[in-house]
């Protein structure tokens, strides 16, 4: 039972360390992205569709990172292959 | 124990056919607008007065053309039916989610993967009838062929994007609804689910949007290429000159 201990430890602490750390660099970077764009528009409000439309593809851009790191962690927790392994090998 | 796609939960099984709750919904989705597009395009009228479906219809395809329009900086035709019908499709998708009992088949890894496969193989195809073959895979070449597999990696990597993007959008909405109903399952799963829909909305548009430019930047000429990120850089470089003079006042006082 040594090994399930271990995984299901690890497996928890990394997916809430993938999160946490994973999740610093698009916050910084979408809300960097945010304030260029929402100065950009207070000083040219006729090209707001224009700012507006290349800030949301800017932005999926960025999140895509983050959401990397979201989907690790949920596999980890949720769908874990060495804990699945561990169970058939136990079972 | 949480489902995490719609994928798990079958509903039918015979030797190796599988349907599960995704394809089900698919085809909802798809017979929806498929009825939907049978009613409102009976009857078009050129001249008034108008049916209601009409107006519907002729407001979405134009709004549609328009920002085809402003992204590609040319005539939005070409790329309408596709990039058009992606839109269509995710926003139905994610709007009916308001409907108990539905789950979104965009929640699923399959569903996204083969949409981000259609967006992999319509580059090609576009670039390649717009300027031939060998206009389009010099692409690859340049500016030297030791680009090359930098230029493949990078359509893969950004295919895979696509689909990851998409997929995690739509999945940690659906898990935050169900993690939050066994928290508290009065009030908060009802403002999730309407940010749900907001997010699913963006994502939609977002997913088209990103299709339509792959699109466009794989069958556009050198002249339009080059155009483009000079329309693009000018406002920052305005910016960057109004921005100066505003704060040289502020650091005085």
């Amino acid at each position: 039972m040594a090994a399930i201990d271990t995984i299901g430890t690890a497996s928890i602490i990394i997916s809430g360390l993938t999160m946490a750390i994973g999740s610093i660099g698009p916050a910084i970077g979408e809300s960097w992205a945010l304030s260029r764009a929402l100065s950009a528009i207070a000083q040219q409000p006729d090209e707001a569709n224009t700012i507006t439309r290349t800030l949301f593809v800017g932005l999926a851009m960025i999140e895509s990172t983050a959401i990397y790191c979201f989907v690790i962690s949920i596999i980890l927790i949720f769908s874990n292959p060495f804990w699945d392994y561990v169970i058939s090998m136990g079972g | 124990m949480v489902e995490l796609s719609p994928d798990e939960a079958v509903l039918w099984r015979w030797e190796f056919v599988t349907i599960n709750e995704t394809i089900v919904f698919t085809w909802i989705v798809i017979g929806i607008l498929a009825i939907l597009a049978w009613a409102s395009t009976r009857h078009l009228s050129p001249t008034p007065p108008f049916s209601r479906r009409q107006v519907a219809l002729e407001t979405i395809i134009s709004y549609m053309r328009g920002e085809i329009r402003e992204i590609a900086r040319r005539d939005s035709d070409p790329y309408l039916p596709f990039s058009g019908t992606l839109f269509l499709f995710l926003s139905l998708s994610s709007i009916l989610g308001i409907v108990p009992g539905y789950r979104s088949p965009t929640s699923s890894l399959s569903t996204t993967t083969a949409l981000a496969a259609c967006v992999f193989f319509a580059v090609p195809v576009f670039g390649i009838l717009q300027q031939g073959a060998s206009d389009y895979f010099r692409r690859y070449v340049q500016p030297t062929p030791l680009m090359l597999p930098f230029n493949v990696i990078g359509e893969i990597s950004r295919t895979v994007a696509l689909a990851l993007r998409l997929f995690g959008n739509m999945m940690s909405q659906t898990l935050l609804v169900a993690v939050l109903i066994s928290l508290a399952p009065l009030f908060l799963p009802v403002i999730m689910d309407l940010f749900g829909l907001l997010i699913g909305q963006v994502q939609a548009y977002i997913f088209a949007v990103l299709a339509t430019v792959y699109i466009i930047s794989a069958s556009s000429d050198e002249k339009a290429v080059e155009e483009e990120p000079e329309i693009e850089e000018k406002p920052e470089i305005e910016e960057e000159s109004e921005e100066n003079p505003k704060r040289e006042p502020e650091g005085g006082t």
